[in-house]
């Protein structure tokens, strides 16, 4: 359950092409990375996912079920929830009543996410509850997506940019709840420019550039490879 | 009082505003009147404005929709006989039916359209359902009964007051409530609170997004028909009946600000007031008073009343 797989897909917007035959993996309770510069095509490989941005070509592959191309709702309905780089908070909706909308039946066993349970995750949300997202800081509305995503009880959580903006501390802090989330069996796939934050949470990497990926390995054989972080990572 | 009321007569030309001060219980008749008017129109402006608070989509067939709520009434109460509660139902139901083909077949296609486009739609639709009218009723005026037990009037101890416009003046306030308990206090208003925001998350939480528009569009469509079914009475169909609707509902919505339901409520009492005020005071130029008042609040505030500039929104 949560098994992910892409297989070379091709994604455009209008005219221009973003993605030229991504492939790769997810399995389950493993936290795969995508990484790369700004631009390389990390945020449109996620929305091609979820058929928010339909991939022109090439297949993808839920726990055995084709979800290319099919209704992003019933996709999310599957069991994936998306964590975007623009939090995309309701900015009308309190705290709870964000959390609320985005209440699914239970999908996977005994695992499963509630209002109380987001709130043991990020004590910090409680206090907010009744405040209009719209008012959050930076930090809050990363947790209050984050918590979003997981009151739908997904078996894949994939995460854009979940560090980007927030303050050192909090970005510890949320590695610490991410790695939780990954314990309890929760297949993760993550975009990051933050390398420390990659290297400390994923199983697998994938290096993109220009719309394809360049380089896959572990965390352990990339941190060796300075060759590779400097060709790829390095602004 | 007097001479004071003689100096408006002679110097003002408003004989109508010296009555207004001098008889309280002719002012009084007037506030009720501005405030029956008012609702009726609430009804009917709440679903246009519930339709582009959520869809984002001016429908000036909306017009139309009331027509024909006027119509099945008369057809439902004239012609078949039944009462005039079954025939507001039937309206509203009707007007969900024809709301539902519509969506469907398409308006569903133009929501990521351009404006002109969907402008051009819905007017091709005002042209099409007026004609469709004509084919169904024909041209003339009908005149359709008020409901028996509130044909005549009752006593509120400083004035007598025709009981179905008082009817109007409870009713309008209750769809009110229903609609903002329904928005504020329910999940699903919630959720359609959130497609006005962002459609796309909304999807990626697993929420059937074209459903939610489907309903708030029929939704919005009943109330255009149960508008009308509640001005048959006063209001006969005829043919034309949709132009003058649409032009006093952008009014009221301008006013109060496309997309609220408050400013709705607030802009319908206004133009009731406005209206029914103006024509005694400068008799005639009702309208005049109304689309002043129009203009005031565009060239001021041009999101309206309640409702919000496009630089915060987006």
């Amino acid at each position: 359950m949560g098994n992910l797989e892409v297989n070379d897909i091709h994604t455009s917007y209008d005219l221009s092409q973003v993605l030229f035959g991504v492939s790769f993996t997810v399995h389950q309770g493993k936290c795969v990375s995508l990484i790369g510069r700004n631009g390389v095509g990390k945020t449109t490989t996620m929305r091609s996912i979820l058929n928010l941005t339909p991939p022109s070509q090439g297949s993808i592959v839920f726990d055995q079920t084709d979800i290319t191309g099919i209704a992003t709702h019933k996709i999310a309905k599957l069991g994936i929830a998306f964590v975007p780089e623009e939090r995309q908070i309701f900015p009308e909706l309190s705290v709870w009543e964000n959390l609320d909308i985005a209440r699914k039946f239970p999908l996977v066993g005994s695992a499963t996410w509630n209002e109380d349970r987001v709130y043991e995750l990020f004590p910090d949300l409680k206090d907010i509850r009744n405040r209009p997202g719209g008012v959050l800081s930076g930090g809050q509305q990363q947790m209050l997506t984050i918590a979003r995503g997981l009151m739908g009880n997904p078996k894949l959580l994939i995460l854009d940019e979940p560090s980007e903006g927030l303050a050192p501390k909090v970005v510890e802090n949320l590695r610490e709840q991410i790695r939780e989330l990954k314990k309890s069996g929760m297949s993760i796939l993550l975009a990051e420019q933050n390398l420390s934050f990659v290297l400390a949470l994923s199983d697998e990497c994938h290096i993109m550039e220009k719309g394809q990926i360049k380089y896959s390995g572990t965390p352990t054989a990339l941190r060796e490879n300075k060759k590779i972080q400097e060709e790829y990572l390095t602004v | 009082m007097e001479p004071f009321l003689e100096f408006i007569r002679e110097n003002l030309g408003s004989p109508g505003l010296a009555i207004l001060i001098s008889n309280p219980q002719f002012a009084f008749i007037q506030l009720l009147n501005s405030i029956s008017m008012g609702m009726n129109y609430f009804i009917i402006a709440a679903g246009l404005s519930l339709i582009f608070g959520v869809l984002k989509v001016i429908n000036f067939a909306h017009g139309a929709f009331y027509m024909f709520g006027a119509y099945i009434t008369y057809s439902v109460t004239e012609l078949m006989g039944l009462s005039f509660f079954w025939a507001v139902l039937a309206a509203a139901i009707g007007l969900m039916l024809m709301a539902l083909i519509i969506e469907r077949c398409l308006f569903q296609f133009i929501y990521d359209k351009e404006h002109l486009m969907q402008l051009l739609l819905t007017f091709a639709l005002v042209l099409i359902l007026g004609d469709l009218a004509k084919i169904i009723w024909g041209t003339d005026q009908y005149s359709v009964a008020y409901p028996a037990g509130l044909a005549g009037a009752t006593n509120l101890g400083i004035t007598f007051y025709p009981s179905y416009r008082l009817m109007l003046c409870v009713l309008g306030p209750a769809i009110f409530i229903a609609l903002w308990l329904f928005i504020e206090r329910t999940r699903w208003g919630r959720i359609t609170k959130a497609a006005t925001q962002d459609r796309d998350m909304l999807s990626a939480l697993g929420i059937n997004v074209p459903v939610i528009y489907t309903i708030v569009f029929l939704i919005g469509s009943a109330l255009a028909g149960m508008g009308g079914a509640l001005a048959s009475p006063f209001n006969s169909p005829a043919p034309g009946m949709d132009a003058n609707i649409i032009v006093e509902c952008f009014v009221i919505v301008i006013i109060g600000g496309l997309g609220s339901l408050w400013g709705t409520f607030v802009g319908a009492l206004i133009f009731g007031l406005v209206f029914n005020f103006g024509s005694v005071i400068v008799p005639n130029a009702q309208d005049v008073f109304a689309f002043l008042l129009l203009l005031i609040v565009l060239l001021i505030r041009p999101w309206g009343l309640y409702g919000r500039a496009e630089s915060e929104g987006q």
